[in-house]
């Protein structure tokens, strides 16, 4: 059993409590136009190349095996059909220009590698994330590495878009000490539109994995222009109401991950913003009113 | 202005501000009393005469609104000199002067009397001279090209660390004790009665000294107070002559008369000699609570009285630089700091409970708020120390200036009880200078001088051949092109390592002997057990301990180095020893992708990658072989320690490029931190990988971490930072300190130091203000690894 992993970052601090390892694994249903990770959308192995860093030496396309690299204007074009991820380009490359996005695992290697921070969980209090992409969509995998996180008894937080099959969520539940639920937009069109999916199946699963789990962070990322007002907040409230969720955590936007949509070579939705500090406390406050433990980040 | 009081708002502000200068009143007095005296009486006697001499004769300072007293020369930021160890040469006055780091002033009459008096005297009769004269070509060979430096070149053996025996008797007690041995001497069978009865002697003579010091100063205090006009400082005049009539003769009463005890000592002990590291009241927390505690139950104290003391002996600290330096010596230690480092915290020593009481708490108060470069303080976190003073440390080392360092207590006691120390002896023991490991008050541990490790192994690549001197300086261990596998590159890295500290010790072993001879230390003696009960000098082996360190600098860049030959040249075959050895000869100029795959894709120390981590273990455990447990001439044992002080700046410049891509010239890694920007995995890998090395079979290692503010935030972060040192101490680590800056700040600060003059970083097993430090050094920690918790 293998699954495609793009990080395994260790000293995470803000995907759960303590110290924690978080693994990130590849592929997503969702394709959020703010995704601060969008190496994470395809479910295969990427090329990253920062053209900034290129001096167009043509090392690279003398490494290649495949013939997959040539020199188009200024810039570097790469043939993905004809590459096969040997990253002959990678080693080559004199100026770091050149990256692969995503790692094949076994459960022994990535087990191997989280259990390196043991000693951390235990005096944090932390423990292991599994976020992504979306883990969900590794279903086996994930469950498997569940299991064996618990009987190693370490604590477990899956990071969840919700877009997925109740009945893989109901399984993983069991061995999952926290969920990190995302609610992006409360409106269906709204949320197709920004995303490319319904929230439809997000918002059911999210009621019915309340009614069985009991330790359920709700996340919201927050855009200016796109969910970042009074009216969504109160849309969130409404729809969480009664449900079994007790701490909310705001995410603002920030455009950190421009220069990874331009190293995928895919365009970055610049017209987005980060929400002023005075409406998240705002926002915070409106949860707090009502009961919910809040925090502005993760 | 920083201060808990108006008072120690004004002491702090002098001494903070008085740029440091020279004083050759020690030096005048000393000579005309060598003069006089020399070739007179033993040589023990002679040196303490010297030191009652100077106590006689100096000159007091008591600063407006001082509490405690004592200067090492005529005021703040003085500095006496020690022509008997270092006659500096008019050029060496020259360049402290007009030198642009840790400066000296000197005065144009100075230099003109250093001429006249000085130097005709102790050109040929100074330590340094001696040395200098006794050392084999092959050392100064070594010595030129930066193999190792040495410590005793120009400062005496010293850094030791005072115990708990002067808060419970006096110097006359002391000199009681003394004059005991003299009486028990048996002259009949013992061969040793005569130099041991000249030894004591001396040992009876600084106790005079000391107390005649006291006593000058309680008369000097009632002068200036018939004098004084303000009755509030009248008072406080008079009380400080109450004091002095006190201490040190007798045994502290009050809290107050316990911090002038030891400051007394320490003048004596840091004019008595220059020696290294200076020297530092160690557990002062266990000592001194008893006196607070006794004082707050009779309402003679409280916290604020309490506190403006501390704060006073804190600026008493921070008023003397270190010994001017000169050449390779301030390469090694570039700094005004003089390393007196008190621990706080830990265990009681006495019980072996939890040790943090309310003075532990008042002196990270006073840290805090004194923010001064000296005393370098730390806390000692044991597993039994509450999680609350853990957290009150943290949050004081997360404002950014390095203090304090955090030290694991049941490792100091294991590396002590693995040197063969009792359990009793290794609960006084702590850290002091930079991270080194000792038993106060029992113990002579004396660093001997830095170890030029990923330098042996560049001496292995040119066969004994150092392109920086021209000079084959090694030994001839056959042309790397030769070597048919990593393990023959390794083997001859281990024979040339063996020559070089060979080459050390047979230097250190001369050293020694000259100190034993010519420069006994009888005041230092009066303090450390053993001394009395021996008659033998603390420089001859009298101490009950007795442990000589050499400091193993680079282990991160010799593991990088070695990992890169043998992942590229021996496991992957991705180029030949030859290419490195063209690239390593061009800088890497031409060799781009050599330098790309050793500097990018070879398993660095560092990450928690086994790769590396295994050749740093076989780097480490064969260093520390061919050199723990060898005996030193005075019957103690060598010990390693893992510190850089700035080393790792002087070490690296007088390279070539290394084969894990470091360009020539560069700085080494520091302490056993990785490389810089090798360790890509975030801190708990660092934490990882350094932890790997057996910690508890050294005297000492050093681990430097660097956040960004951001990074440690709120609540969160201070938790954070606490479970790290937890788990570094869990896995065996001995200290771990942070550096908390952005490097925009820093960058900023290099281009506009005038804006900048309060900015202060760590740097080894110390801080010092950024402005203070070399320009190599300051890119140094520019370029140190920021750890960002994502």
């Amino acid at each position: 059993m293998k699954a495609y992993i793009f990080n395994i970052q260790k000293f995470s601090v803000h995907d759960g409590p303590g110290i924690r390892t978080t693994v990130f694994f590849k592929g997503c249903p969702l394709k959020c136009i703010w995704c601060h990770n969008p190496e994470s959308q395809s479910k295969g192995k990427e090329i990253l190349y920062d053209k900034s860093k290129c001096s167009l030496c043509g090392t690279c396309i003398r490494a290649c095996r495949n013939q997959a690299i040539e020199i188009k204007g200024k810039t570097l074009m790469t043939n993905m059909d004809k590459c096969s991820f040997k990253g002959d380009c990678v080693f080559a490359c004199i100026n770091s220009a050149r990256q692969i996005a995503g790692k094949e695992y076994t459960l022994d290697e990535v087990m191997k590698e989280v259990l390196k921070d043991r000693v951390f969980y235990k005096n944090s209090g932390g423990g292991v994330t599994l976020s992504g992409g979306e883990p969900l969509i590794h279903a086996e995998f994930v469950e498997a590495f569940l299991k064996e996180l618990k009987k190693e008894n370490i604590h477990t937080a899956v990071d969840t878009c919700g877009y997925g099959d109740f009945k893989v969520i109901e399984r993983i539940a069991e061995y999952t000490d926290l969920f990190l639920y995302d609610l992006k937009i409360t409106d269906d069109e709204k949320h197709i539109l920004y995303t490319g999916v319904s929230n439809k199946i997000i918002i059911d699963n999210l009621f019915k994995l309340s009614k069985i789990h009991d330790n359920i962070n709700l996340r919201l990322p927050l855009i200016e222009g796109i969910n970042a007002d009074e009216n969504h907040i109160l849309e969130v409230l409404r729809l969480i109401k009664g449900m079994n969720i007790n701490k909310v955590n705001l995410l603002p936007y920030h455009d950190i991950a421009r220069h990874k949509y331009e190293k995928l070579g895919r365009p970055f939705a610049g017209n987005m913003e980060k929400p002023a500090d005075e409406k998240l406390i705002r926002y915070k406050e409106m949860f707090e009113k009502e009961g919910y433990m809040v925090k502005i980040g993760g | 202005m920083r201060g808990y009081t108006e008072r120690t708002k004004k002491l702090r502000e002098i001494s903070t501000t008085t740029q440091p200068s020279i004083s050759l009143e020690r030096a005048l007095l000393e000579t005309e009393f060598y003069e006089k005296y020399y070739g007179t009486v033993e040589t023990p006697v002679l040196r303490a005469l010297n030191f009652k001499n100077y106590m006689e004769k100096r000159k007091l300072y008591i600063g407006e609104g001082e509490l405690i007293v004592g200067e090492k020369s005529e005021g703040p930021q003085v500095a006496p000199t020690f022509p008997e160890l270092c006659c500096h040469t008019i050029e060496d006055m020259t360049v402290m002067n007009d030198r642009k780091y840790i400066s000296f002033k000197v005065k144009e009459e100075d230099k003109k009397l250093q001429a006249e008096k000085i130097i005709p005297y102790w050109e040929k009769r100074s330590m340094r001279h001696k040395i200098l004269e006794s050392m084999t070509q092959e050392w100064k060979d070594c010595y030129a090209a930066g193999m190792f430096t040495e410590f005793m070149e120009q400062r005496a053996p010293g850094h030791t660390v005072a115990d708990g025996k002067i808060y419970q008797k006096g110097f006359l007690d002391f000199k009681r004790e003394i004059e005991e041995e003299i009486e028990k001497l048996d002259f009949l069978n013992d061969p040793d009665a005569y130099d041991k009865k000249a030894q004591l002697e001396g040992m009876a003579i600084s106790c005079d000294a000391i107390i005649i010091y006291g006593k000058r100063y309680a008369q000097y205090a009632r002068e200036l107070a018939s004098k004084e006009t303000n009755p509030k400082r009248k008072e406080e005049l008079l009380w400080i002559a109450g004091n002095c009539d006190v201490v040190p003769a007798h045994k502290p009463e009050t809290f107050a008369q316990a911090l002038q005890m030891y400051w007394f000592v320490h003048i004596g002990i840091t004019t008595e000699l220059n020696t290294w590291d200076s020297f530092s009241p160690g557990r002062l927390d266990q000592y001194i609570y008893p006196f607070y505690k006794k004082e707050k139950e009779e309402g003679t104290i409280d916290y604020d009285k309490a506190r403006e003391l501390l704060e006073c002996l804190w600026i008493k600290f921070n008023n003397q630089p270190a010994p001017p330096k000169v050449g390779v010596t301030l390469k090694e230690s570039g700094t005004y700091t003089d390393f007196a480092n008190i621990n706080t915290g830990g265990i009681n020593p006495w019980t072996g409970e939890n040790g943090v009481n309310e003075i532990s708490y008042m002196i990270l108060d006073v840290m805090d708020e004194m923010k001064l470069l000296q005393p370098s303080s730390n806390v000692q976190i044991s597993v039994k120390t509450p999680h609350e003073f853990l957290k009150r440390a943290v949050e004081i080392s997360r404002k950014g200036w390095g203090q304090p360092a955090f030290y694991n207590t049941e490792e100091l006691i294991q590396e002590l009880l693995n040197a063969g120390k009792s359990l009793e002896d290794a609960r006084f023991g702590g850290a002091s200078g930079c991270v080194e490991t000792g038993c106060h008050g029992r113990e002579a541990y004396i660093l001997t001088g830095y170890l030029n490790v990923p330098k042996v192994l560049e001496l292995t690549l040119n066969n004994g051949f150092d392109r920086y001197t021209g000079k084959q300086i090694g030994i001839k261990t056959g042309n790397p092109e030769d070597f048919k596998s990593y393990e023959d590159l390794f083997h001859a890295f281990v024979k040339q390592l063996n020559y070089i500290i060979d080459v050390k010790i047979r230097g250190n072993n001369v050293i020694e002997k000259l100190f034993a001879k010519h420069m006994p230390s009888t005041f230092m003696s009066v303090l450390t057990d053993g001394c009395k009960e021996s008659g033998r000098d603390y420089n001859a082996g009298g101490a009950k301990y007795n442990t000589r360190y050499i400091q193993i600098v680079g282990i991160a860049t010799i593991t990088d180095c070695l990992s890169a030959i043998k992942y590229n040249i021996f496991d992957n075959k991705k180029f030949t020893m030859g290419d490195l050895l063209k690239a390593l000869e061009s800088n890497f100029e031409g060799y781009a992708h050599i330098r790309n795959l050793v500097l990018n894709h070879t398993p660095k120390y560092g990450n928690d990658d086994d790769y590396a981590d295994n050749i740093m273990l076989d780097i480490f455990t064969r260093v520390r072989d061919l050199i723990r447990g060898r005996k030193t001439v005075c019957g103690g044992t060598y010990q390693i320690d893992m510190l850089p002080t700035t080393c790792h700046v002087y070490f690296g410049s007088v390279m070539g490029a290394s084969p894990n891509g470091r360009l020539a010239g560069k700085p080494l890694a520091d302490g056993i931190s990785p490389e810089k920007g090798a360790d890509v995995k975030g801190p708990t890998a660092v934490i990882k990988s350094c932890a790997k090395m057996d910690h508890s079979s050294t005297g000492g290692t050093l681990l430097n971490q660097k956040f960004t503010p951001s990074s440690i935030g709120g609540q969160e972060g201070i938790e954070n930072v606490a479970s790290l040192i937890r788990s570094y101490f869990e896995l065996g680590g001995h200290h771990i300190q942070f550096n908390v800056i952005d490097r925009q700040t820093l960058l900023d600060a290099q281009k506009h130091p005038e804006e900048y003059k309060d900015l202060i970083v760590r740097v080894a097993g110390y801080s010092d203000h950024f402005n203070n430090l070399e320009k190599a050094l300051q890119d140094e920690i520019i370029e140190r690894t920021e750890q960002a918790f994502n």
